[in-house]
């Protein structure tokens, strides 16, 4: 059973990988978007979406889904972070996974838009990564941790 | 200017120590060299020919004596004894050691300085007007909102790996001295019909490859919904930009490729659902952003004496007078003018200044303007706030100083990106053709009676220094491994914003004064009375000024 980092600590995955040859995913397995398309009842189901593939047809079951991985093919390619934020800012409460090929120094930015679990092929620097969700203690911005932007928050005096 | 409070220096110290660990790791071997490069280039750290190059921001160019002086300070003590004013307002260091940037970082930190996002593909420093604050066109101090989009673009945790560089820049006046066409995103005050002040905002425009002007996207929006309508732009810009070409991947390509009205509809629709949102500025921050850029300790002095004693002692003292014609711009103050610094001596690098010139700006700074110095986009530095009789005293220790050339706005004060002789990417080198064109056109007089003239150059594609925009640009080419230069007119970063045509086939480097040359006796050959170059060029075309290079070539 792999090991991934949820809500800051290490844990077993509770989910069967994704196994994109077959055309229906077993009970309690992560099904690509067209598998998860398929399923007859979405209610605990889980679906992993490839960098760059849209959301949209998640947003009217986002209540019954319980899992949504969001696979990063390249580190660089920035689509995860937005699709991320679009699936919490639209009321997806579940499990928000990232996978593939992030790194740990993109940990505090992937939290800040809504991912609450990481999963590395590579499950040895669990322990070294979770330091990093601790990298930045304020923030500037609005986000889906901290729904107020600095500036509604501060307490410091006007000059 | 902006002061930071303990939130700010908060944010500013953590980033020192995730950088420092991140350089520890790749000099350990944990983190790869292609893991690396994005985290260190969002830190403003590029390695380069000689050396690494470490960008540091300077947000919306406005620095403070203290910052000059650290700044003064870390140039000798990280890297040769001098620094680099850059084309976006930032200053650039050329030799610092890649193990010792965190330290730098450190030093940065405790003068409410970074490096934060002056590379990478992320939102970069927002510029404006050098002018801001002072100019007498303006209708609006810009850098409230550019502080605004400082601190909303900081480590911003959706954008920190878009398609390609952002950059954003807010201009609050009649002539735009920020060219807001040029940038990913421009922001223009404006007011509209019932007199209200508002932002109108284009997109898409960008140098580089492709060169564009921004399109409108919105002509008039309520300051309040500035962050909830830059956060639309870029959202669209993330999920939809290209990824798989680097040289297609900046917004200008998006929104030519869906057209700016499809590109509108994607951004309204992002927006509904962000618009009113908790990143809705409150009055409270538009106050407290304003209250950082309240005007200094005028002096109450008659502006009419004030002008009348200066034409005087101008009359008296000629050099100073010219110095003063050249130099220095009306104020919006009544005895007080705009001091701009240029860096563009002869035999020097345009935009390049030494320690003790840095030193020496922030003991001015503090005796003559309110401690304040702003880099400018043509790589010079300006004294806001002068007293006009305080201007000879100023002038003498600037000339001894040898930072009293009186050439702003004219040939010799041209754009120069650091080219092949720093630059990794460059094609070709840019210096040398700056200091030949400049050795060539040393008589003043003949410089002045060519008027405002805006010459760029620019070692490669990437168009650092602007090449397309000058009312004559100069790019560096590569020639199955030779250097070549290709020359373009009649460009203008000017809201009549208008893109350089090419002249034609690309010159020798050693040609590249007489090329100057024959363009600049074609204009004065055609010239009507008070004609800029840009207007003659405007009026006759490009077709006269080929004739005479290229007849003169063969």
């Amino acid at each position: 059973m792999s090991k991934l980092i949820k809500q800051g600590s290490i844990i077993d995955d509770a989910w069967l990988p994704l196994n994109p040859d077959i055309t229906v995913a077993a009970p309690r397995q992560i099904c690509t978007l067209q598998q998860w398309l398929r399923l007859a009842d979405k209610n605990g189901s889980a679906v992993q979406l490839e960098s760059g593939e849209d959301p949209a047809p998640l947003l009217e079951f986002l209540q019954q889904i319980q899992l949504v991985v969001i696979n990063f093919s390249v580190f660089t390619d920035g689509r995860g972070f937005s699709c991320a934020r679009d699936l919490r800012e639209r009321g997806y409460s579940g499990e928000l996974r990232a996978a593939g090929q992030f790194i740990r120094d993109q940990l505090t930015y992937l939290h800040r838009c809504g991912f609450d679990a990481f999963q590395w092929a590579d499950a040895s620097g669990l322990e070294a990564a979770l330091a990093s969700l601790r990298d930045f203690s304020e923030h500037y911005q609005a986000s889906i941790d901290q729904p107020l932007p600095l500036f509604r928050r501060r307490t410091s005096p006007t000059p | 200017m902006y002061v930071y409070d303990q939130y700010d220096q908060k944010i500013i110290d953590e980033r020192v120590t995730q950088y420092r660990d991140q350089t520890d790791r790749f000099l350990a071997g944990t983190l790869t060299e292609e893991e690396f490069r994005p985290l260190r280039l969002q830190n403003g750290l590029y390695v380069q020919r000689l050396a690494p190059m470490l960008r540091i921001a300077v947000p919306y160019g406005l620095m403070n004596s203290i910052q000059l002086r650290k700044l003064a300070q870390i140039s000798r003590t990280y890297d040769k004894g001098y620094a680099h004013i850059s084309t976006r307002q930032n200053v650039q260091l050329n030799w610092p050691r890649l193990a010792e940037v965190p330290d730098i970082l450190a030093e940065l930190a405790t003068v409410q300085m970074h490096a934060i996002q002056t590379s990478g593909n992320c939102i970069r420093n927002t510029t404006t007007d050098q002018f801001a604050g002072v100019a007498c066109d303006e209708l609006e101090d810009p850098r409230p909102y550019c502080e605004i989009i400082r601190q909303w673009s900081t480590l911003h945790p959706e954008f920190a790996f878009l398609p390609r560089k952002f950059k954003i820049a807010v201009c609050g006046s009649t002539r735009d001295r920020a060219a807001i066409h040029y940038h990913d995103i421009g922001i223009e005050l404006i007011a509209n019909d019932l007199g209200e002040t508002g932002l109108k905002i284009l997109a898409g425009g960008g140098l580089g490859r492709t060169p564009a002007i921004g399109s409108v996207v919105c002509e008039w929006l309520d300051k309040k919904h500035l962050l909830t309508y830059l956060e639309a732009i870029l959202r669209v810009y993330n999920k939809h930009g290209r990824r798989d070409n680097k040289y297609k991947a900046r917004i200008k390509i998006l929104v030519k490729a869906m057209g700016v009205d499809a590109f509108r509809d994607a951004v309204e629709h992002e927006w509904q659902a962000l618009k009113d949102g908790a990143s809705t500025l409150t009055n409270e921050e538009l106050l407290r952003a304003r209250s950082f850029f309240n005007a200094p300790a005028y002096q109450v002095l008659d502006g009419s004496v004030a002008s009348s004693e200066l034409e005087t002692h101008c009359t008296r003292d000629p050099i100073f007078g010219n110095w003063v014609k050249r130099n220095t711009q009306e104020h919006r103050v009544p005895g007080y003018r705009i001091v701009t610094i240029s860096l563009k001596a002869t035999g020097f690098a345009p935009g390049d200044v030494t320690a003790e010139q840095l030193e020496l700006l922030a003991e001015l700074s503090d005796r003559y303007a309110f401690g304040e110095v702003r880099s400018t986009h043509q790589q010079n530095l300006v004294l806001g706030d002068v007293q006009t009789s305080r201007l000879s005293a100023l002038w003498q220790e600037l000339q001894a100083a040898g930072l009293a050339t009186p050439n702003i706005g004219y040939l010799t004060d041209m754009i120069c990106c650091p080219g092949g002789d720093y630059c990794s990417l460059a094609n070709a080198k840019s210096l040398p053709v700056a200091e030949a064109i400049q050795m060539r056109f040393d008589d003043l007089d003949y410089v002045y009676d060519l008027g405002p003239i805006e010459l760029n150059i620019s070692g490669c594609m990437n168009a650092c220094g602007h090449h397309h925009i000058g009312h004559i640009g100069i790019l560096g080419v590569d020639k199955k491994g030779k250097e070549f230069y290709q020359v373009c007119l009649g460009g203008s970063q000017s809201k009549e914003a208008s893109i350089g045509n090419i002249l034609g086939p690309s010159f020798k480097q050693e040609d590249m004064p007489d090329v100057i040359d024959n363009i600049l006796s074609t204009y004065v050959a055609l010239r009507e009375e008070e004609e800029s170059f840009l207007e003659t060029y405007r009026r006759v075309g490009i077709d006269p000024f080929k004739e005479r290079v290229y007849v003169q070539a063969d």
